[in-house]
């Protein structure tokens, strides 16, 4: 076991897949020789050469549709998508055509690529730099969906990601690259070097696609988050002192409905997040699976904690954010009903 | 493990980290040696202008040339006064930024040719679409300094309201319209706004800047061939500054010989300029505004200059590109260039240039103090919590009135 933040362990799970797999590539802007913005691929060029690690142009439909003419062909391309807000002009390439191959050839030609990209907001991105898209790929027939919070999950994901007979629309959750995060905007940053998660394994280990984790038991209201907000849904419930379950999703599409629902007819009480926007957002989509399969056992009414239905401000970020203290509020409006 | 050779073509740089810089590949045709046609020239007829260079000054300064647009001193020292205000702020904003006091910042160094000439050559009227690296248009149009940094630092009086990371400005009273964190976006944008002008039977023409890097995006395309099928009366330009973050102009150029040929394809006019050469960029900028505005359509100009900073402040260029590069790079200075032709012209001398600059240093921090006494981000004020939710839409919905509410301002 070594110690890893986010950065390094997905670094690692490139690494460890190029090589063991001469048809791993890995491509984006940025991402070949200085090994993307936010170091992600580093090293990988110096390491398996250009053809395997490059710097891509800017044109995000490009990327895609080059890491679906790549998969056809039988490589495992893995392409970065700078920012998570820059992933729109390859939109097309992936609602059209990279989630629908299989199904539109009988399963003739699939192209089980992988998308990573960067998502989330707290560090005062803005607009172009905070989003979490999340909810419109999950909408997507064919495309798989994964958004780890920690590094031991992220390399095992990307790993399975990679492995996986499917395409995966990869999100990492920039403001946990660096460290854990509980929600607070100011203060020390946090380091993953004393985080159980913090420990990965050097070499090669998947984690299951579509299989969610009981981060914190309880059994008075259950929390379903993913992502950034998985630490701050913690972090709230110890701080309000309140016996939460808290599910971390870690896939989206598919969702593990079963550890959810489990769970709530547990605990009788739920709250869906996420950090976008919140009309249509995925917590919406899980309030109505949820209801479908727990009504009986449902004593409140399920709340969501959500960003608001505006852009992502630059100088409110923390009051657009759903922090701690929303959490909390929810957790004490499904215990009081 | 890696191959010894790649197996398909990927381009690399001259030189990186730990290189001796290397231009010696850069073909320069001299200053003055391009011709100037006609305004109404069909655009296939500027090939020999899209794959060349139109420099105005010379190595000794001295204006030559058809290109040369024959300005008054008292212009040429408004430029000079523009690019050194633009580089004075860049100075003390990224000095400010390292302090805390914004959250980014973007700097135009060793390009402030092209927009400060790029803007002056303009009407005012002329609605700009820029990219986050003209700041000196701005100045060039007369827009206040504490403006704009109370929007770099997202105070109260920022006119974004705080929603923009910084130096992405608007400015619509200046014509100046808002800047796109997202690459590529507004190029096409500007198209659509140049036909509209003419549908309003109007003089008004429209400009847009993007990377050389951003040149890569479908909406580079999208932009030449709307403004080829459509006559669209509109300067398409591009800021070669040979680097998009890490990645050199070769990502995006691929085999084509210049970035300013990508525009011959849509049979646009397309003109390759000496950047750092305020004459050149002004020149060209005004036959391109010419045409536009008798209605022979838009023009493709390819500024060649470098990024002679950082990308912004989240980059540090030691990582992917040598030591010295920028004082390497065979078209020099824009500021220095322009000061030594109006010193050659007797129209200017150090000890003006020395007191200049002083006067532009002070008024660049005398401003921030103003600036400051408006709020900064980390102690604001800031604009109103509750003003998140407006503009969102032009009335907000029970959804927006709701969230309001939930957050309790
Ligand atoms: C659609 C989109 N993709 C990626 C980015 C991230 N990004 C910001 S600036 C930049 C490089 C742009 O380089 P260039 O177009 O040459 O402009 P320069 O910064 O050199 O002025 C990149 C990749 C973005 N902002 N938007
Ligand atoms: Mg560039």
């Amino acid at each position: 076991m070594a110690k890893m933040n986010m950065i390094q362990s997905l670094n690692s799970a490139l690494d460890v897949m190029m090589e063991r797999d001469p048809d791993v590539v890995s491509f984006g802007e940025d991402a070949g020789y200085f090994g993307g913005v936010f170091r992600v691929t580093a090293n990988l060029q110096k390491k398996y050469g250009l053809d395997r690690s490059f710097d891509a142009p800017i044109n995000e439909a490009a990327i895609v549709a080059m890491a679906i003419g790549m998969a056809a062909k039988g490589l495992k391309p893995v392409a970065e998508i700078q920012f998570a807000d820059y992933i729109f002009p390859g939109l097309d390439q992936i609602v059209s055509e990279l989630s629908r191959i299989r199904y539109r050839t009988a399963g003739q030609f699939t192209v089980p690529a992988v998308i990573r990209t960067p998502c989330g907001g707290g560090i005062r991105g803005g607009q172009t730099h905070s989003m979490s898209p999340e909810a419109f790929f999950t909408h997507i027939p064919g495309v798989q969906v994964v958004m780890p919070s920690n590094p031991y999950d992220a390399k095992g994901l990307l790993i399975a990601a990679i492995e996986s007979p499917d395409p995966v629309i990869f999100f990492e959750p920039k403001r946990l690259y660096n460290g854990p995060f509980e929600g607070h905007s100011g203060g020390a940053l946090a380091s993953w070097g004393n985080h159980p998660k913090g420990e990965v394994p050097e070499g090669h280990y998947s984690l299951p696609i579509g299989k969610a984790e009981v981060v914190r038991e309880g059994k008075d209201v259950t929390i379903v988050a993913y992502g950034t907000l998985v630490l701050v849904a913690q972090a709230a419930a110890e701080r309000a002192g309140i016996d939460a379950e808290v599910i971390d999703l870690k896939t989206l599409a598919p969702y593990d409905i079963e550890t959810i629902a489990r769970s709530v007819k547990k605990t009788g009480r739920c709250i869906v997040s996420q950090e976008a926007p919140r009309t249509s957002g995925f917590a919406a989509e899980l309030a109505a699976q949820i209801q479908e399969e727990c009504f009986y056992a449902l004593e409140a009414p399920i709340q969501r904690v959500t960003g608001w239905d505006t852009p992502y401000p630059h100088a409110h970020e923390w009051s657009y954010f759903p922090g701690p203290e929303r959490f909390i509020n929810a957790m004490n409006a499904v215990l009081e009903a | 493990m890696a191959q010894d050779a790649p197996r398909f073509h990927v381009p690399a740089p001259h030189a990186r980290p730990g290189d001796t810089p290397d231009f010696s590949h850069i073909e320069i045709q001299p200053a003055g040696e391009a011709k100037r046609p006609d305004v109404d020239v069909p655009g296939m007829e500027t090939r020999d202008l899209a794959l060349g260079l139109i420099g105005v000054l010379d190595h000794n300064h001295q204006a030559v040339g058809e290109w040369d647009p024959k300005l008054d001193a008292e212009v040429l020292r408004e430029g000079l006064k523009h690019m050194m205000l633009t580089r004075a702020y860049d100075d003390r904003m990224l000095k400010l930024q390292r302090q805390g006091k914004m959250s980014f910042y973007m700097k135009s160094t060793g390009e402030e040719a092209i927009a400060v000439a790029g803007a002056m050559a303009l009407d005012k009227g002329d609605m700009v679409f820029p990219s986050y690296r003209q700041q000196g248009m701005l100045f060039a149009r007369g827009r206040d300094i504490v403006d704009m940094m109370c929007h770099c630092i997202s105070n109260s009086r920022d006119n974004l309201k705080g929603r923009q990371l910084p130096v992405h400005y608007t400015w619509a009273e200046g014509n100046f319209f808002s800047i796109s964190g997202n690459l590529a976006t507004q190029f096409p944008q500007a198209v659509g706004y140049a036909m509209a002008c003419r549908y309003r039977g109007e003089d008004q023409i429209a400009a847009s800047w993007i990377g050389e890097g951003s040149t890569a995006e479908g909406d580079f395309h999208g932009a030449l061939v709307l403004a080829s099928t459509y006559k669209a009366p509109v300067l398409l330009n591009v800021v070669n500054n040979q680097w998009a973050i890490s990645t050199f102009q070769g990502i995006a150029a691929g085999d084509a010989p210049t970035f300013a040929a990508k525009g011959l394809g849509y049979g646009l006019a397309s003109l390759r300029i000496d950047g750092n050469d305020f004459l050149a960029v002004y020149a060209a900028t005004q036959w391109a505004a010419e045409r536009a505005r008798k209605g022979h359509g838009a023009t493709v100009i390819e500024s060649f200059t470098y990024r002679a900073d950082a990308h912004s402040t989240s980059d540090d260029p030691s990582g992917y590109r040598p030591k010295g590069e920028g004082e390497a790079w065979p078209l020099g200075d824009p500021i220095a260039r322009l000061k030594n032709h109006l010193i050659g012209l007797g129209e200017w001398d150090e000890e003006r240039h020395v007191a200049l600059e002083k006067e532009l240093n002070e008024l660049v921090i005398k401003s921030y103090k103003e600036a400051e006494s408006h709020g900064t981000l980390h102690d604001g004020p800031l604009s109103p919590v509750e003003s998140i939710f407006e503009d969102v839409y032009a009335e907000q919905d029970w959804r927006l009135r709701r969230q309001r509410q939930d957050l309790g301002v």
